[in-house]
């Protein structure tokens, strides 16, 4: 797998940044060179950092007509040989599934930035939410794995971006950066490295590009212009392309490699953060912007003489279930506070059971107070 | 014919997947022969196409870079692929339904847009591979399988509809007049911008028998005989009804 040392756009150091303006900097040192969108609140910011900064370091920007478009266009453009971004939010996303399913059955690498807002529906345009977990998962018809990534604050805005980048680079799918309105235009410091670790599609001249004898193996990826006569489909397809509407076992084989390829690399997709777990009885589980609320309500309630922790999941596809099953495993209990009606706290009761995991629910178009997450853990202290 | 054009031809593949009668396979042969006409190789070009029957022509067939996408997306993916790497040649090759109808909205940006992008639209103003149902460019009055009693609505004009969104060259052509549509296609693919080629190609299977005209040659004759070009049209005379009007609207003869 190729990976290099790249050298961000923006000079090192701390830097005043929104989330937004951190995620375009993120892509931007990712190698990011293509970005095709549609404005939508409340991620546009990401675009219109995009459409001043692609061109000055090479890359393309477009505006398109409608997000099914932007994630066309984007797909495109990573078999013409970019590393291509969209941006949008939930109703928008809702337009892309369509090709969210068509990269992954098609194994193109891209990324999609989702900075959530309240939904469903056109919801309330400026205000958060955390409803998206499950669309980003499930939205697109069919069996199929992605990756996604949820950050805190504006410095893993710009982390978790060349992160998503990577990722879909070397497992060639869509990867998908879950932001909430309150990270993206969360403005806070953030520090350049002098240098992020990125990686490149791996390409064998010649090698199938759909398929692998391994049974969680990612091909080769070409590109267009190589004069590799490429045959790209939607449509059930052999390892070389050729369609394969009528085999059941060309069928059964890809979907099952296009899922086995994620799962089998969870343990290294699954990245999350534990804060006062060693002797918690009482484990809040927060993503997100949530997380930070609950880290303050966590170290009030130690304050209190409870005994609470916070595991963070900053990978939320694939979900982390073996760092949820290993917080639970001193017998605690677990609080899942979630912007969404309990999406992650029904993950987490697959995962424990039903009995340990109570969730705790805000969709009023405001973020989670720490007072809120306090009263619920004061609730259940034993 | 076909030997000489077995190497831009998938080795793979045997035979068109389309049925006796359609004018596809006519299509096929002539793109090819259209971008030979344009002093260009088609191994060395990318064709996009969406879903439908005529999204089957390039795709897997074409020895070539071939990305066959979601239907009627196929111009917004041929988009990203050329605004990322202008030095690929792109042409899009797709049908009525996929590229007017779901795919309207991507047409007409396109065109407004500019890139330098060749379509060729396969018109057989119907729904082929779903069986026959009503395309927006079906004729008024005509059946289909969702317009049992003809239909109600007007079809559109695709080349007044895809010049007035800015296109740089758009013609329309018929298989039922070979070197003329070939003529047109190898035109679009020579100048600088956008260009749309509609061309007419008859459905036997799932449209000629729904209209009385149940053998292929009826239904040849019949779109040769609605053919009419621009010149042979005296001055300002009206379009017989049902008839096409062919020739080039930007370019040359505007």
């Amino acid at each position: 797998m190729p990976r290099s040392l790249s050298q961000p756009a923006l000079p090192p150091g701390p830097h005043y940044l929104s989330g937004n303006e951190a995620a375009a900097e993120g892509a931007l040192a990712a190698g990011c060179g293509f970005y095709a969108g549609y404005p939508i609140t409340p991620s546009s910011e990401i675009m219109e950092r995009l459409a001043a900064r692609l061109p000055q370091h090479g890359g393309v920007f477009l505006q398109m007509e409608d997000e099914i478009a932007s994630l066309s266009a984007v797909i495109g453009a990573a078999w013409a040989g970019k590393k291509a971004l969209t941006a949008t939010s939930g109703p928008g996303l809702s337009l892309m599934q369509e090709c969210l399913g068509y990269a992954a059955f098609t194994e193109t690498p891209c990324v999609l930035i989702d900075v959530q807002r309240a939904g469903p529906c056109t919801g309330q345009a400026t205000k958060v939410g955390a409803g998206d977990i499950m669309a980003a998962k499930w939205g697109s018809h069919g069996d199929y794995q992605v990756v996604a990534f949820s950050p805190w604050s504006a410095q893993e805005m710009f982390d978790l971006t060349v992160r998503a980048f990577n990722w879909s680079e070397r497992l060639r799918l869509p990867a998908i950066l879950l932001a909430e309105e309150a990270v993206g235009h969360l403005r806070e410091r953030v520090d350049i490295p002098e240098a992020v670790e990125v990686f490149q599609r791996g390409y064998t001249p010649g090698a199938p590009p759909f398929g692998h004898p391994e049974p969680d193996g990612v091909p080769s990826m070409p590109r267009f212009g190589q004069g590799e006569s490429l045959m790209i489909t939607g449509s059930t397809h052999d390892a070389r392309g050729f369609r394969r509407t009528e085999d059941p076992a060309a069928h059964d084989a890809l979907v099952r490699r296009l899922g086995h390829k994620v799962l089998a690399r969870a343990g290294e997709l699954c990245q999350t953060e534990g804060h006062f777990l060693e002797d918690a009885s009482l484990v809040v589980l927060a993503y997100g912007f949530t997380a930070r609320a609950a880290l303050r309500a966590v170290k009030l309630a130690r304050q209190r003489g409870l005994k609470a922790g916070l595991l963070r999941l900053v990978t939320l596809w694939p979900f982390p279930e073996e760092a949820v099953a290993q917080a639970l495993a001193t017998g605690a209990r677990l609080l899942v506070p979630e912007m969404n009606l309990g999406q992650v706290a029904g993950l987490a009761r697959q995962v424990v059971g039903p009995g340990l995991v109570r969730s705790l629910t805000q969709v009023d178009g405001r973020h989670i107070a720490p007072a809120t997450i306090l009263n619920a853990l004061l609730e259940m202290a034993p | 014919m076909t030997r000489a054009l077995d190497q831009y031809l998938r080795p793979e593949v045997k035979a068109t997947p389309f049925c006796p009668g359609c004018g596809h396979g006519v299509l096929l042969g002539l793109i090819l022969r259209a971008v030979e006409a344009a002093g260009l190789d088609p191994r060395q070009m990318l064709f996009v196409s969406g879903i439908g029957c005529a999204a089957w022509i390039p795709s897997p067939n074409f020895r070539a870079d071939t990305l066959h996408t979601l239907h009627g997306r196929a111009l917004a993916f041929a988009t990203g692929a050329k605004a990322a790497n202008p030095a690929l040649k792109v042409m899009v090759v797709s049908g009525d339904g996929d590229l007017a109808s779901i795919g309207g909205n991507h047409l007409i940006h396109a065109a407004r847009r500019g890139l330098e992008i060749t379509v060729i639209c396969a018109n057989n103003q119907i729904y082929g591979m779903t069986g026959g149902q009503a395309a927006p460019t079906t004729q008024l009055g005509a059946p289909t399988a969702t317009t049992p009693e003809g239909n109600p609505y007007r079809p559109f004009d695709l080349c007044r509809l895809v010049k007035a969104a800015g296109a740089d060259y758009v013609a329309r052509g018929s298989v039922t007049r070979p070197y003329e549509l070939m003529d047109y296609m190898a035109q679009g693919l020579t100048r600088p911008g956008f260009s749309f080629i509609e061309a007419l190609s008859p459905c036997p299977t799932q449209a000629g028998r729904r209209q009385g005209l149940d053998t292929p040659a009826a239904l040849y004759d019949d779109l040769g005989r609605r053919c009419l070009a621009r010149r042979e049209l005296a001055g300002d005379a009206e379009l017989p009804p049902g008839s096409w009007e062919l020739g080039a609207w930007c370019g040359d003869d505007n």
